[in-house]
């Protein structure tokens, strides 16, 4: 009964276990990871100084489109499809996941939406120069002629990724062991079940958008252009009702992720388990209505300014619960630091600081001098980095010895912390008090007082970049010669995916497991 | 107090990259925070500014401290043995209900300064303001219909951006012509665009507004004391995004009369010198200087343009076609490219024209006067 892979190239192009797209998720998001980091250091290497040195501003634009869509769309997105793939049906006793052909289908697209998304930088007039935000009518009527494989790709990743939610929510309604209860399950397959019904819910919404934008410019049609009776704003609305939600689904996951890693290294159950349910859900609702806290500048009448900002405020309240959890889940401990731990800890109480320049940017007149500025990069980097960025680092520090059955060098790894903890904290933090000073986002060029800030930021990002690569080098070392991994891998760790051999094999919970 | 305090943390470690980094020495700026301003608006959203941050520092001094603490203490290295606890309907319900507190006790003070933001009423002048890729037209609106506009450009050289030459401190923060209002008065801008989304900020009058095609949106601001004041756009427009800056000069009552009177005089020498003929070296030079201010950004200083976006007018079609056709481009523009029939003078319009079919190889041999460009706007 029980059989191997199929041998070759033919394993990855027709695999439906879960394991093989798990890892063919996750080392696309990682090659995304550096081909978007790669355009972020085309950013910061401009930006060293002022003046145009490097980049002309038309290509500067293009760099910080491709930056925000890979990055986004290629990088966290899929890593954390690719940990779904992997852990849910390992942690809920499922032998695999429940629609295991559109499994292979939802990944294999992805590469073809990339590849043509990547391909519009060498087409005349250049690829998408417009912000991952592609405002219309920059997006539209001034758009370069590539918007067109850029609208295409959009459409491709959307589908995509409601295929992996569906999935998803599938495997979690469906094949749970007996007796594991809704309320049993762990935390990451409980964000993951929330984050799913997000994407089914606003991917469309964006497909909605695109689609409007290639009727305007292909078809003649005025959805958002105000001389035939559109509205510039409408766009704004739409690609905000998805994109709020968006945020939240890239960091809901990394919730998941972390309340995994600290209750291990603190020896210690998750405190709050329960409250953590409802926060997430609670979370997710309001993320569908606070959409407009993004345009607060657009000119919203009074009133939809301040319901707005009453909502968004009201955020901050769940998301406190979430973080008081966690770090009481760590008191009375018995802590140590393992580098999933170390990036763990640096999540909450980095997400914490970007979290509290979200409360500030809540405060609508306030925003009035924020919006648009380097302090909303800050912030936003601060939630992704920290926070989507350091909890895929942390799960694959954690769930990797399962994998591969073998352990990364612990050295390296606490090394490979400190040298992205530091790049990280340099290349953000600097820009809170660049954009406080005035400096607006998306500029090539700025004023002499911006200078300092912005040559710190840019040495950060090299930093940065360059503690990836040796995350890169730290996780093959791992595969090829890594010691030796336990079954139980941590000391402290508890569930189901534990209890299967290191490596994984290739077929888990062929008979399904008792839960108490 | 935030200011000193961080300063002192940052100077060692400027001292360190300076020492290293001889070309951080060049510009010993380091700003850390919102300044004040100049109106009462910019005071509120400051000090609620300050409010909220205050309120994170407090927050994140207790969370922060709770986890520092755990982390030194409970290490399994000092031989701890781990609780067990994972419940506390108390302590939850604590930190639900505190944090509501707090946002209600931010929100009040917010909703205020909203209220004061929002209230454009009774406006002693009107300033139109529309974007346009990339520069800024202000038009005073005035009760007779004697309006005054004008365009605002950036006036930074290019050998600045190139690095050819030193930067001034105004560095892409400079225009040709800044817009004047009067202190003490409330002056309402009211903020559009003609072609992408803009937007409109002056951080010490803490107005920020998006110019929007298709929309007129208000904002207001009194300035109390005289000084300049400046900004840039902060929506990305396209590739001079970065190079379209605000400069607002706040002005005497009288001082801002007499400027007033100043551009009226101006206006209408320009409708005189209309009737005027000039020679063709006249309409070249003049021609060449209207180009590399208003058309090189685009279509570059030496005519090439750039591939696939911007049209090269090196045997351009247009600019080597009938003359009919290339005035009605450059005056209503067309194929993305923006009109220019407002922004420049009918002595600039036939002067750029002239130079374009002439420059660049195109040696078309033609003038035009601008009669006939004040022809063809009355034709249309």
């Amino acid at each position: 009964m029980a059989h191997g892979p199929a041998k070759g190239l033919t394993r990855w192009l027709y695999t439906t276990n879960h394991k093989d797209i798990g890892s063919m998720y996750l080392w696309f998001s990682f090659a995304m990871f550096f081909l978007g980091g790669i355009f972020a250091l085309v950013i910061r290497a401009e930006l060293f100084e002022p003046g145009l040195q490097i980049v002309q501003p038309e290509f500067f634009n293009q760099m910080t489109t491709m930056h925000g869509l890979v990055m986004v769309f290629g990088a966290v997105m899929p890593a954390f499809v690719g940990l779904a793939n992997w852990m849910v049906p390992m942690m809920i006793g499922a032998p695999d996941m429940a629609l295991p052909r559109m499994n292979n289908l939802s990944f294999w697209i992805l590469p073809f939406a990339f590849a043509m998304l990547a391909s519009t930088l060498f087409m005349e007039g250049g690829g998408p120069n417009f912000g991952w935000t592609f405002y219309a009518p920059l997006s539209t009527t001034y758009a370069p002629p590539s918007v067109t494989f850029f609208i295409f790709a959009i459409h491709i990743m959307g589908a995509s990724s409601i295929m992996g939610a569906i999935n998803i929510i599938a495997t979690i309604l469906n094949m749970r062991a007996p007796g594991m209860t809704l309320m049993k399950m762990p935390l990451f397959v409980w964000t993951w079940l929330i984050t799913a019904y997000l994407l089914i819910a606003v991917m469309p919404v964006l497909a909605g958008a695109v689609t409007m934008m290639l009727m305007d410019i292909h078809f003649g049609t005025s959805f958002f252009d105000a001389a035939g009776g559109g509205d510039p704003v409408l766009f704004q609305h739409v690609f905000w009702f998805f994109g709020h939600p968006e945020v939240y689904i890239m960091i809901l996951p990394a919730f998941g992720v972390v309340s995994a890693i600290i209750p291990t290294f603190a020896r210690k159950p998750l405190f709050g388990y329960s409250s953590m349910v409802y926060a997430t859900a609670a979370i997710a609702i309001l993320s569908f209505m606070v959409w407009a806290h993004h345009m607060f500048t657009v000119g919203l009448p009074f009133i939809g300014e301040w319901v707005f900002m009453i909502a968004t405020m009201a955020i901050a309240v769940p998301t406190g619960v979430k973080v008081f959890n966690w770090v009481t889940t760590m008191y009375k401990g018995a802590l140590t630091f393992e580098t999933p731990m170390l990036f763990s800890i640096a999540f909450v109480i980095l997400f914490t600081i970007g979290g509290f320049s979200g409360l500030m940017l809540a405060i609508a007149p306030a925003d009035f001098q924020y919006h648009d500025t380097y302090f909303v990069v800050a912030h936003f980097h601060y939630v992704l980095v920290p926070g989507a960025i350091f909890s895929i680092t942390a799960a694959v520090y954690y769930w990797l010895p399962k994998w591969c059955g073998r352990m990364y060098d612990e050295v390296l790894g606490k090394t490979h912390f400190w040298l992205a903890f530091i790049g990280l904290n340099l290349t953000f933090f600097p820009m809170h008090f660049s954009g406080l000073a005035g400096m607006p986002r998306r500029i090539p060029d700025y004023n002499p007082l911006f200078a300092n800030w912005n040559m710190l930021s840019s040495v950060g990002a090299f930093l940065f970049g360059a503690a990836q690569v040796l995350f890169l080098y730290i996780v093959i070392r791992a595969i090829v010669s890594g010691r030796k991994a336990t079954d139980q891998v941590w000391e402290g760790a508890h569930g189901l995916e534990w209890t299967v051999p290191s490596p994984a094999p290739y077929h888990t919970f062929t008979t399904p497991p008792k839960v108490d | 107090m935030l200011g000193k305090s961080k300063r002192l943390l940052v100077l060692p470690l400027y001292a360190v990259l300076s020492a290293g980094l001889p070309a951080l020495a060049w510009a010993s700026e380091w700003p850390l925070n919102m300044t004040e301003g100049v109106t009462s608006i910019s005071r509120q959203v400051h000090g609620l500014h300050m409010q909220i941050f205050w309120w994170c520092v407090a927050i994140g001094v207790v969370v922060f401290g709770v986890m520092f603490y755990t982390m030194f203490v409970h290490r399994k290295s000092r031989g701890v043995k781990p609780a067990h606890f994972h419940e506390n309907v108390a302590l939850e319900l604590t930190w639900t209900i505190i944090p509501i507190l707090i946002l209600v006790a931010m929100a009040v003070p917010a909703t205020k300064t909203l209220v004061h933001i929002y209230d454009t009423e009774d406006a002693d002048l009107d300033i139109l303001i529309t974007g346009y890729q990339w520069k800024w037209k202000y038009e005073y609106l005035d009760e007779n219909g004697d309006n005054i506009s004008f365009f605002s450009l950036l006036s930074t050289p290019r050998s600045q951006i190139e690095n050819a030459e030193a930067k001034s401190p105004e560095y892409l923060l400079e225009v040709d012509e800044p817009v004047y209002i009067p202190i003490g008065k409330k002056v309402r801008f009211l903020v559009t665009a003609a072609d992408v989304i803009h937007s409109w900020w002056v951080p010490a009058l803490a107005v920020k507004r998006d110019a929007i095609p298709g929309y007129i949106h208000e904002a207001w601001t009194k300035v109390e004391q005289p000084g300049v004041f400046r900004g840039q756009c902060t929506e990305l427009c396209g590739k001079d995004h970065g190079f379209m800056p605000v400069v607002v000069h706040a002005v005497e009552q009288a001082e801002f009369d007499a400027w007033l009177e100043g551009k009226r005089e101006k206006a209408r020498q320009i409708a005189e010198a209309v009737k005027q003929t000039l020679t063709f070296q006249e309409l070249y030079d003049q021609g060449e200087a209207v180009y590399q201010k208003n058309c090189a950004a685009c279509h570059q200083p030496d005519g090439k343009g750039i591939p696939g976006t911007f049209p090269a007018i090196i045997r351009s079609p247009i600019a080597t076609g009938p003359v009919a056709g290339h005035i009605n481009r450059v005056v209503n523009g067309g194929a993305g490219m923006p009109p220019f029939g407002e922004q420049l003078t009918p002595v600039e319009i036939a002067a750029v024209v002239t130079f374009q079919r002439n420059a660049f190889g195109n040696n078309m041999g033609d003038q035009i006067q601008p009669i006939d460009v004040v022809n063809f706007k009355q034709g249309q």
